[in-house]
């Protein structure tokens, strides 16, 4: 390239020379202003930041990537912006809205992402955000890291090819949850919330195992087959309803369900409606984190009527996983001190605020009553869905233990079974 | 389980159901979940010999019995069509299910996920959650991958997408 404008500039020179008619020669001086104009553009070159910040400036200069983010404390929506340095979120699955959502988390200076996924770039992927045509071939996790790391080299990146819900997978996504190494000082697991921005059943239990046995806070992210809905969801083991609680809540798109199956459709997606699902995961992200605005329990998104339900889940007290059951047990033993510390922090602000009756009097006894309350009775389908969210799949019948009639007939060694079917398999 | 055919609803009353609900992280337990799967298998399988309707192979690729590897065909215009088939037996199992893969018809298909999944969401799906943790492997291939094969196979015969391997020999000869 350089070459090449080098001796478009000499040709131009040399026609300069040789040219009889000066007619020609203010557009050949122009010409010779373009290549050169040209010139310069190609040697300075993309701008790019190599260098890594210390510390997160709140200095208002344009070469300050973060002075934006940092104006979030001098306008009183957040504390301690720069916190979020110290942070590590796991991102599983990178598709429409995991990559989106990680590439946000980036630009926010997230201390540290990890990021899961099996799948290759692909062009059918295309009609989404993030992933370029040149990275088609490339696994997702590499894709991500390849552009995460040019857009913000602060951020920490881990990236996992791998499928979680295989035992091995699972083996390795338990482990890397749980490793300490970034920030030895923090309690519980590695990582501070797992986000699931998975587009599958499995692959949502199997976060949903993790995450309840390692009591780990999670947020759980979809958008519908049909491209016009979606939500988010925040799972704090053994406080709110786990993923195996209840089954699966799917928005209801406000037509006809059956309008939408049509056999042989493959699923359709939308850049739009996979963009505004990751906005709203990783602002609930941000407002949980940096501790600031109300953090949604469930929020749902309905595009056809720009509809948006949320509603609150209590765990179900038989609920088939034993580890969301053990969290429960655990909550509901930790009450006192939840109490207490609950009282404390009203009492300080009672102090900071002088107390003024509401009313003066009270002729009808009108009292508050605290409806938080964990009773333990709320059965399984006590709660009525809000309008436009419905269950996606059905609960299991109710299963008896059938009485055990031993039978002389099937042996109960398990090589001998093997063995049995290979017979059967040889013939 | 409105609108299966008599056939498969009779055939899937003589697979004996499980009871232990375990996965395969579950030690003595997934053992004995095992146990009942083999049983069901041995049972599924001999039944469709003795039918004169033997569709699949499958044996367990290690000895754990997390991964699986065999054969399923399919009869179509008096010709066999046969296929590799695999699949994990996921962490969570078995409040989800297998995902069946067919390596082989990977991107033939749309009623397919990446890796050559089939596509179960709708016809097996709600069976599985609604029958967990009575119905395992054997329930799944005949509910699961028995009604796909029969509904994918025939058009990807006709549209030329598969081909009878006799069909490919002879070309590539020619």
């Amino acid at each position: 390239m350089e070459v090449e404008l080098k001796e478009l500039l000499n040709d131009l020179q040399s026609l300069k020379k040789s040219l009889s008619d000066p007619s020609h020669l203010a557009l050949i001086d122009k010409m010779h202003l373009h290549a050169e104009n040209i010139a310069t553009l190609e040697n300075s070159g993309p701008t790019r930041r190599s260098s890594k910040v210390k510390d997160m400036s709140a200095e208002v200069v344009d070469s300050n990537p973060y002075s934006r983010l940092m104006a979030l404390q001098r306008m009183g929506i957040v504390e301690n912006y720069e916190r979020i340095r110290e942070f590590s979120v796991a991102i599983v699955g990178i598709g429409g809205v995991g990559s989106v959502a990680a590439e946000m988390l980036t630009r926010c200076g997230i201390g540290r992402l990890l990021l899961y996924d099996y799948d290759k770039v692909e062009l059918a992927n295309m009609n989404r955000l993030f992933f370029r045509p040149e990275q088609v071939g490339m696994t997702k996790t590499d894709a991500a890291v390849q552009t995460l790391s040019e857009i913000n080299p602060d951020v920490v990146l881990e990236s996992y090819t791998l499928n979680i819900t295989t035992v091995e997978g699972f083996d390795t996504f338990m482990s890397s949850l749980t490793n300490k190494s970034f920030r030895p000082t923090k309690s519980g697991s590695g990582v501070d919330l797992v986000l699931s921005c998975v587009d599958n059943y499995e692959a949502r239990m199997v976060v949903n195992q993790a995450c309840s046995e390692l009591n780990q806070t999670w947020m759980e992210s979809g958008v519908s087959e049909d491209a016009v809905s979606g939500h988010i969801q925040l799972l704090i083991p053994g406080e709110s309803a786990c993923f195996a609680c209840v089954p699966p809540l799917v928005v209801a798109s406000g037509i006809d369900e059956r309008t939408l199956k049509r056999e042989g459709v493959c699923a359709a997606s939308l850049p739009t409606t996979m963009g505004v699902v990751a906005g709203l995961l990783v602002q609930n992200t941000l407002k949980y984190l940096l501790k600031f605005g109300q953090v949604s329990p469930y929020l749902g998104y309905n595009a056809l009527k720009d509809y948006f339900p949320t509603m609150e889940m209590k765990p179900n007290t038989q609920c088939s996983n034993a580890a969301c059951l053990e969290r429960q047990k655990e909550y509901i033993l930790a009450k006192p001190s939840r109490d207490a510390a609950a009282k404390a922090k009203a009492d300080k602000e009672a102090l900071s605020a002088p107390e003024n009756p509401v009313h003066a009097d009270n002729e009808w006894n009108i009292s508050v009553v605290d409806d938080n309350e964990a009773d333990g009775a709320v059965s399984r389908h006590s709660g009525v869905l809000p309008e436009g969210i419905v269950h996606e799949l059905p609960v299991a019948d109710e299963y008896t233990k059938p009485v055990i009639t031993e039978t002389v007939g099937p042996p109960d060694d398990l090589e001998e079974l093997r063995k049995q079917l290979e017979a059967l398999n040889a013939d | 389980m409105e609108g299966w055919d008599p056939n498969t609803k009779s055939t899937l009353t003589q697979i004996p159901l499980l009871t232990t609900k375990a996965g395969p992280r579950d030690g003595a337990a997934w053992t004995s979940r095992l146990k009942e799967e083999y049983k069901a298998l041995i049972a599924y399988t001999s039944m469709n010999k003795s039918k004169d309707n033997d569709w699949f192979r499958i044996s367990a690729a290690n000895p754990e019995g997390t991964r699986w590897k065999g054969k399923c065909w399919y009869v179509h215009n008096l010709l066999k069509y046969e296929f590799d088939l695999q699949f994990d037996i996921p962490v969570t199992y078995p409040a989800t299910a297998p995902e069946l893969e067919l390596p082989e018809l990977d991107g033939k298909t749309e009623k397919m996920y990446r890796g050559g999944k089939i596509c179960l969401t709708v016809h097996f799906k709600p069976l599985w959650a609604k029958n967990c943790p009575r119905f395992g492997i054997a329930h799944a291939l005949c509910l699961g991958l028995a009604p796909w094969l029969a509904a994918e196979i025939p058009i990807l015969v006709d549209s030329g997408m598969i081909k009878h391997k006799d069909d490919v020999a002879s070309s590539s000869e020619s």
